[in-house]
């Protein structure tokens, strides 16, 4: 397919480019740019990252241990120096364990049904026997580019308990349904069905990529030694596409520990803080309540969990594969 | 090849299947848009409507101003697209071509920037706009994204690919660096630039929790924040609802459909790479 041959192109080039490179480097001293050219190019992007992400983040951390709240927002000389107490507070907030007990519910359920979502669509998609193979990989992409807002809106009126479309399907087909976003146990569960439904066409192109990127002469080979599409999936399929699998998982994973905009928009976080997630949490305590010190000790405790789980993943992975 | 027939079907059932799972939300929000006031919320819901109003769609734009958020959203969707464009090729070019003291370095650290969530920079980027009196504005909502770790990344990959031999022919021919990027980079690296500038017009249409963060006034209201604080007012009023989110999604998809080819190799590179 050519989406993936461009994307395998630039690969190819990127990689041969450096040799060459090298290889010139010796007697062109003339030719080579100035500090001063390399670090003005560098200048624009750097400055903008540095005032309104790194230092922010920095400052982030400072925050933390700072009581800083609604009068330090009117003036900062209010806040103080409160060392680890912002944590403290964390460890004994029912909130803060049910909001984290959430936003593990929504990735470690969520991620995995993505993960296998987007595999099951590549496989499909790319298979041999499927045509109009463009028309597909669009369809299935489409819900990805759609604003969440927006699709989460439909959603709501989706999950109606009476007027939904949801419930009058699984009434024909014979079933009971549910008042999905009200009732506390369903609200996560349908919160990531549609999560589900937006983001597998992501993983979906990064699958496609991957899945062409293994040679045809494994398969023929297996099919040779009497492998049938189920061994062939396990024995070739699986291991060569380890490493897509790991990057998937982890970024899929890290999307999703940062939940705000579906609870935002279709529950509050509600019913009885069901579907309150980690962000959602720290959105409130930050700039609803302007407990700014407290919310930054929420987003650290977050970035924490995040790369503890990527390093796990990472490990976990390693340690299969070996 | 022989293909086994029951398995052609099987395929491409699960495939229309599929695209009728994924298509189905957006079909019935068209669909319910284009209703008359009160017929989505029936029972049985109703999958099409009998007679087609398009009444909403004026109520969007006469009682409840979105045209407001969709003229903002166009007006910084657009500027972050143009401006980011150039900021980060520049940088992208920088670190794959142009050899200077501190940039493998510089490099380094950005990258790291990648794994921490930006949601731990909010809450002091706030007190920090505050302070510049950025707050309620557009330059608010503007300059955070200007810059961007995974575009100048994304670019730096490409350019790798363009040859010294170009470079330094014009160099020994005098012309300035400035120039050079201009005339000579900015060509090659066309197709790149195209894939970035509509990643970020997506991503910045799409954008929703610090616009929500950033404006308080409705009249500045990007879309989403404009459609997301119009739920609670409007639950029951389903169709315009649905009106809404149309006007809010059918921009971007116009966009994405266009220009896909770009887009999706974008997302194949980006994910190569890890």
């Amino acid at each position: 397919m050519s989406l993936a041959g461009g994307a395998t192109d630039v690969m190819g080039e990127a990689a041969a480019a450096p040799p060459p490179a090298r290889k010139k480097r010796v007697g062109r001293a003339s030719l080579e740019t100035t500090n001063a050219a390399g670090w003005m190019f560098l200048a624009p992007a750097l400055i903008l990252i540095g005032i309104f992400f790194l230092l922010p983040v920095v400052a982030s951390l400072l925050l933390s241990v700072s009581d800083f709240d609604i009068y330090a927002v009117g003036d900062p000389s209010n806040a103080r120096f409160v060392g680890a107490a912002n944590y403290g507070r964390l460890l004994h907030s029912a909130d803060f364990w049910v909001a984290l007990r959430n936003t593990f519910y929504f990735a470690l359920v969520g991620g995995p049904l993505t993960v296998a979502a987007s595999l099951g669509a590549a496989l499909l998609v790319n298979t041999k026997l499927a045509r109009f193979k463009g028309f597909f990989r669009t369809v299935y992409f489409i819900p990805f580019v759609t604003t969440l807002v927006a699709v989460a809106i439909v959603w709501r009126y989706l999950y109606h308990p009476r007027y939904g479309l949801i419930n009058y399907a699984l009434g024909a087909a014979g079933l009971h349904g549910a008042d999905w976003l009200g009732d506390p146990r369903w609200a996560l569960p349908a919160i990531i069905v549609m999560s589900v439904w937006k983001n597998f066409g992501y993983n979906m192109l990064i699958f496609i990529a991957g899945l062409q990127s293994i040679p045809g002469e494994l398969y023929e080979a297996a099919e040779l030694d009497g492998a049938g599409p189920v061994r062939r999936f396990r024995h070739v399929t699986v291991p060569m596409l380890g490493p897509t699998l790991l990057f998937v998982a982890v970024i899929t994973l890290i999307g999703y520990f940062q939940l705000f905009a579906e609870p935002y928009v279709m529950t509050q976080g509600g019913p009885l803080r069901s579907t309150t997630s980690v962000v959602l949490l720290m959105y409130e305590e930050g700039f609803r309540w302007w407990r700014m010190g407290y919310a930054a000790a929420l987003a650290f405790v977050l970035f924490i969990v995040m790369l503890l789980w990527t390093f796990i993943q990472a490990r976990v992975q390693r340690w299969s594969t070996s | 090849m022989r293909r086994p027939r029951l398995a052609v079907w099987g395929v491409h059932a699960a495939l229309v299947l599929g695209a009728l799972a994924a298509m189905l939300p957006m079909l019935w929000m068209v669909s319910a848009s284009l209703m008359p006031s009160g017929e989505a919320s029936t029972f049985p819901p109703r999958l099409f409507p009998r007679t087609v109003t398009f009444v909403h769609y004026g109520e969007l734009f006469t009682r409840l101003n979105l045209g407001r958020g969709l003229a903002n959203s166009a007006f910084v969707s657009l500027v972050v697209t143009a401006v980011s464009l150039v900021i980060n090729s520049m940088a992208g070019y920088a670190f794959a071509k142009l050899r200077f003291r501190g940039r493998d370095q510089a490099f380094k650290l950005l990258v790291t920037g990648l794994v921490i969530p930006v949601q731990v920079s909010m809450l002091p980027l706030f007190l920090l706009m505050k302070n510049l009196h950025l707050i309620n504005t557009y330059a608010g909502v503007i300059i955070p994204s200007l810059a961007s770790i995974f575009g100048i990344f994304l670019i730096r990959q490409y350019a790798q690919s363009v040859p010294d031999e170009l470079l330094d022919a014009a160099r020994i021919d005098g012309a300035g660096e400035l120039r050079i990027y201009f005339s000579i980079v900015v060509p090659v690296i066309r197709p790149i630039l195209a894939t970035l500038a509509i990643w970020t017009f997506l991503t910045t249409w799409n954008d929703f929790m610090w616009p929500l963060i950033v404006l308080s006034d409705e009249s500045r209201y990007t879309l989403p924040v404009a459609l997301a604080s119009l739920v609670g007012e409007h639950v029951q009023d389903t169709e315009l609802m649905m009106a809404g989110s149309v006007l809010t999604i059918f921009p971007v998809l116009l966009v994405f459909l266009v220009l896909q080819r770009y887009y999706v190799e974008g997302v194949m590179m980006g994910s190569v790479k890890g």
